[in-house]
């Protein structure tokens, strides 16, 4: 089975983040970038449906250079080759330009399975694969958290809200956006570190696949969210702050 | 042109989700100056239709086929596509429900069109809507506008606006569409819905709730946490990542994809406070945070907020519970 998985480089979860004089995204150079969390299960899940089926594993990102490390980890994890799009600025993409760009570079060569993350940490579409089937013209489930192939047969399992599920049946080529803590990810080995240096890193120029550049989505300010309540912060020690909050809980919110 | 808000089913009865959308769709549409229409989808919708057309809309419209007895990405789109085709929006809303974010991004995709998912407010500014989402986990809030010709496309989170304000009146109008739908279109097979191993904890009765997220970094670290909840007499419940890595079961778990929860006490320790986290928990009476960033959403919807080392905090708490019992 040739498995390809789309990986985005995103700021750390903890990083503090700042806004950048534009005011429409953050200062990402302070915002030491990671691979996006559900990104990490499908890649994950991709290299055991390689490890069960055999095949092989595609990674795929567009964004900056930079980018290129969260690649990198995919080769070192046991991916077989990667291709990073190209472009400055890319991470800020819309999702239906990002969805262009990934089809242009997946369509050259044949899958049996894509694999994407269902959302983003950082812009939060959680579209992007959904978009991306269409455009490659294949079917899809969104919040995948199990997949059974046997042959072209493909029966995922697939969240719904509240603790339900359901099982949805279809036929390779097929697109997949994974759910997180679908499997437990593994780590890159010092050995898989060092074979990833052999192993082919293709970079694209975005503007060399035709796809648009006008934006179809477009943040016009970014901002810190207004407060919805009056929010009392306990401040002092530890201590201190215990104090005061069982005071508080007791005698003004009664909840004790 | 008009306003057009797709209704969500579930077993053939109306998602609750669906009404909120559709009073965003109303705003949108007043100050747009454009009809409301409310749009369903299913293979035989007669059992709604006077629901439906008891809303404040101008038009009801029903899209039937046996094909969309059963939800369908393919189903939904195809049809969905055909009648926006004739219906030609100017602004298409949707639930923001698991369902949809299967098939929404994907039906404006086909139209060539952005979608903007997941809004918590909506806008409209110089004839143009511009809504509000969150992004970076919260952190941030951005206003989004829609380039270009062609219907706009949007999915409206749960919460954002209220249903209680729609009021049953006289009928309005109902019109079918035909919808030419066939068995090849469909390229998934949908079966039985189901549930694990109905949750033992029935968190939704608890009066207090200690709720931990990956803030406790380590499994061997919750004990302390049972320990504040035993001090509090409350249940302990958990964030999304700490039942994915098995360190509590998925039954405690807090959130849109877990239980929704309203006790008089609900303290988060260690919780960013993501919108999917959130709308589990936001009508609790009295909500706490504990944690070390300052800037985490969590504290937009806290009550008392303690910045600090929830290591540090959650000891003396446990000490001042002793000592004041
Ligand atoms: C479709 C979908 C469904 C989802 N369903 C759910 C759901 O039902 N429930 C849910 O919870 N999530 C759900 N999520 C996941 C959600 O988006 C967040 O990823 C998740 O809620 C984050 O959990 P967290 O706050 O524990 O972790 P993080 O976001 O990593 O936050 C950890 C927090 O701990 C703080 N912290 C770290 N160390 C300390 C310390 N020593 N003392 C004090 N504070 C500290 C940090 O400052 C940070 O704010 C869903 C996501 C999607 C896309
Ligand atoms: N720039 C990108 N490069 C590679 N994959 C991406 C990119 N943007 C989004 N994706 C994929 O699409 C998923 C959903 O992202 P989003 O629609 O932004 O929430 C992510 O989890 C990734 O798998």
């Amino acid at each position: 089975m040739d498995v390809v998985v789309c990986l985005k480089q995103v700021p750390a979860r903890d990083a503090a983040l700042r806004l950048s004089p534009a005011g429409n995204w953050i200062e990402t150079f302070d915002a030491s970038p990671e691979m996006n969390e559900p990104d990490a299960y499908a890649l994950e899940e991709a290299l055991r449906l390689k490890e069960r089926h055999g095949g092989s594993v595609t990674a795929f990102s567009a964004g900056p250079p930079e980018a290129a490390s969260v690649l990198r980890e995919a080769l070192a994890k046991g991916a077989d080759a990667a291709v990073l799009i190209e472009g400055e600025g890319l991470e800020q993409a819309d999702p239906l330009r990002t969805a262009r760009l990934l089809a242009a570079g997946i369509r050259r060569k044949p899958f049996d399975l894509v694999l994407t993350g269902l959302q983003s940490d950082d812009a939060g579409f959680g579209q992007t694969g959904v978009v991306l089937a269409e455009l490659l013209d294949v079917p899809h489930a969104a919040i995948v958290v199990e997949i059974a192939a046997e042959g072209d047969r493909l029966t995922v399992k697939q969240e719904l809200e509240a603790g339900w599920f359901q099982k949805v049946e279809m036929t390779a080529p097929a697109l997949l956006t994974i759910q997180s803590g679908i499997n437990k990810v593994r780590y890159a080995t010092l050995m898989g570190i060092k074979k990833a240096r052999t192993k082919p890193l293709e970079r694209i120029p975005a503007a060399e696949l035709g796809v648009s550049v006008e934006p179809a989505q477009k943040i016009a300010k970014l901002y810190a969210p207004q407060k919805s309540k009056q929010t009392q912060m306990l401040t002092g020690s530890a201590k201190e702050q215990a104090e005061a909050l069982v005071e508080k809980l007791r005698f003004e919110a009664r909840v004790l | 042109m008009s306003v057009v808000v797709v209704i969500e089913l579930q077993d053939g009865a109306i998602v609750p989700m669906s009404w909120e959308a559709l009073v965003a769709g109303g705003t949108a549409a007043d100050a747009l100056g454009e009809s409301l229409i409310a749009v369903a989808l299913g293979s035989d919708l007669t059992a709604i239709e006077a629901q439906l057309s008891a809303k404040p809309v101008s038009e009801v419209v029903l899209l039937e086929h046996p094909l969309l007895e059963r939800y369908t990405a393919d189903g939904y789109v195809a049809a969905l596509a055909s009648a926006f085709a004739e219906l030609k929006p100017k602004l298409a809303l949707f639930p923001h429900t698991y369902q949809v974010r299967d098939f929404g991004p994907k039906l404006a995709a086909r139209m060539g069109r952005a979608f903007v998912s997941d809004a918590v407010g909506l806008g409209v500014e110089d004839g143009r809507p511009v809504f509000v989402r969150q992004m970076f986990q919260g952190k941030f809030q951005a206003d989004v506008t829609v380039e270009g010709e062609g219907t706009v496309f949007a999915s409206i989170q749960s919460g954002s606006f209220r249903a209680d304000v729609l009021v049953d009146g006289p009928a309005s109008p109902l019109r079918r569409l035909d919808v030419a739908l066939s068995a090849d279109q469909i390229r998934t097979k949908p079966l039985e819905r189901f549930r694990e191993t109905a949750g033992a904890v029935d968190l939704s009765s608890a009066e207090r709730i200690v709720s931990v997220g990956r803030g406790i970094k380590d499994p061997e670290n919750l004990p302390l946490v049972e320990k504040l909840a035993a001090a509090l007499g409350a249940e302990v419940a958990a964030s999304r990542p700490i039942c994915d890595n098995g360190w509590l079961p998925l039954e405690r778990q807090v959130g849109s994809s877990g239980q929704t929860v309203a006790p008089k006490l609900y303290l988060a320790l260690g919780i960013s406070g993501a919108i999917q986290h959130v709308v589990g928990m936001k009508g609790s009476k009295t909500i706490v945070a504990v944690n070390k960033d300052a800037s985490a959403p969590i504290f937009e919807i806290a009550d008392y907020g303690i910045v600090g080392d929830l290591f540090e905090v959650a000891p003396a708490l446990i000490e001042a519970l002793e000592r004041s019992s």
